[in-house]
């Protein structure tokens, strides 16, 4: 009797070192304090990385197409329940004015809310992590020139289990992926490809099929995926079934026209409004990338 | 024909609200025939829109002459009435062969809108396109930019 009393006592220790431990691993990450202080930041480059990282497509109002003004608001449908937009604009209330910079560079890279809190990965810091911290010092001096809005925020509509913030550590430690998809050695332009497709432009988020629990599945980088919310699919874009030019995937990303002289249709409309304001370079860049034989 | 243009696509516009009103009888076979016929107006801008891009990508020459008129047959497919091949009902909820949504007949729908834009950057298109590749360069994006508007919201993804 007494030792299977001491068993549960001991069973009880070791559940609540293991609760303990697990909770210590999926901690929110953060940023070391000084990680933006060696870089003076750009305004100017910022709005390059703000085009190429598409920040407005997610959060301008609903039906907006004032690039300028990140009220929030617009809402995504996924098999988790609904997410809407926060407002990024630079009001101190409502927006992200009264942020740090560290704040601020926290949540696009390591997925954390100033509190200290687990952001869901609708907001795709999974592929913000592989962009440099210059890029992101310069994205925020450029949002802080924006204008401020008063719109509140709405709170998500997402059921239990998948509203417990804290499990999103686990689901991070299991799904994100640190480096870089393509790992062959790149030729500085590819390089460049790399880091707009990888990082910055997010592309894997929709073109890139995930498992049951919305991890991306990294052998089928770029194949395709079912389109949340809705019947559609987005496209296999690796060069062995795309069979695009460089000079086709240039013109499309300038002027939302395909080969065949279609149009984009559906989210790569608002993709095209952010990529046809990239210089060239860039866009040869993502050519130069996504033509790679390594992606098939 | 600037004029023409603008006030057939207005007539377009008005009439397309017009019929979604008086939504009589329309068979299988009409909206079949509608769906077919829309299908290869899109084809026929296509082909046009070919001539001028291959010269935006530089994998033709630029040739004045033909750039100029390909845009002038852009604007004259633009100009005509095609309210007969918008049949309410012809959406992909009620017919299969169409990635029309509903939404272009629903109310609040800015179908009308959107087509003058559309016009706004053929008119646009066809004054760059004869002058210069570099006019013609700029003027592909936002032509491209107008035949999206109108994809994004009122086509269906592909599946």
């Amino acid at each position: 009797m007494q030792l299977t009393r001491r068993l549960i006592v001991r069973l009880l220790i070791f559940g609540g070192l293991l609760c303990v431990l697990g909770l210590y691993l999926t901690r929110p990450q953060q940023l070391p304090a000084d990680a933006l202080a060696d870089h003076t930041p750009d305004a100017t480059h910022g709005a390059v990385v703000y085009a190429a990282m598409g920040c407005a497509s997610c959060h301008m109002a609903p039906k907006s197409e004032d690039q300028t003004v990140l009220s929030g608001g617009r809402s995504f449908v996924t098999d988790f329940g609904t997410f809407y937009a926060p407002n990024i604009s630079s009001d101190v209330d409502h927006g992200i004015g009264g942020w740090s910079d560290l704040d601020i560079a926290n949540a696009i890279v390591e997925g954390t809310s100033p509190g200290g809190q687990h952001y869901f990965p609708v907001f795709p810091y999974g592929s913000y992590l592989r962009a440099e911290l210059s890029d992101v010092a310069d994205l925020i001096a450029h949002l802080r020139q924006l204008p401020a809005d008063s719109t509140p925020n709405r709170g998500h509509d997402v059921s239990f289990p998948f509203n417990i913030r804290t499990s999103l550590g686990g689901w991070k430690l299991l799904f994100l992926r640190d480096d870089w998809i393509i790992t062959d050695t790149l030729t500085p332009q590819q390089e460049r490809g790399r880091e707009l497709v990888e990082a910055l432009g997010h592309c894997g988020e929709c073109h890139t099929p995930r498992n049951m629990f919305g991890g991306m599945k990294w052998d089928a980088w770029l194949a395709g995926a079912p389109i949340p919310g809705s019947k559609g699919r987005t496209p296999d874009i690796r060069p062995e079934k795309l069979q695009w030019s460089a000079g086709d995937i240039v013109a499309y990303l300038k002027t939302g026209l395909t080969p065949e002289y279609d149009s984009a249709g559906g989210e790569m409309v608002e993709v095209i409004a952010n990529t046809s304001q990239l210089p060239d370079s860039d866009l040869e860049a993502i050519a130069a990338y996504l033509l790679m034989p390594a992606l098939n | 024909m600037r004029k023409t243009l603008m006030t057939g696509l207005a007539l377009c516009a008005l009439s397309v609200g017009q019929l979604a009103i008086a939504d009589n009888h329309i068979s299988d076979k009409q909206i079949e025939t509608a769906v077919k016929a829309r299908k290869a107006h899109m084809q026929l801008y296509a082909f046009h829109l070919g001539t001028l891009g291959a010269m935006a990508k530089d994998e033709a020459p630029y040739d004045a002459e033909a750039a100029q008129s390909a845009a002038d047959a852009i604007a004259a497919l633009a100009g005509l009435p095609q309210s007969g091949y918008w049949l309410p009902g012809s959406d992909n909820g009620s017919f299969e062969n169409t990635r029309a949504l509903p939404a272009i007949w629903a109310e609040g729908s800015d179908v009308g809108k959107k087509a003058q834009e559309f016009s706004a950057a053929v008119m646009a298109m066809q004054t760059a396109a004869g002058s210069g590749v570099d006019g013609l360069k700029a003027a592909m994006g936002p032509l491209g930019g107008a035949c999206s508007s109108c994809h994004k919201e009122y086509r269906q993804s592909d599946d």
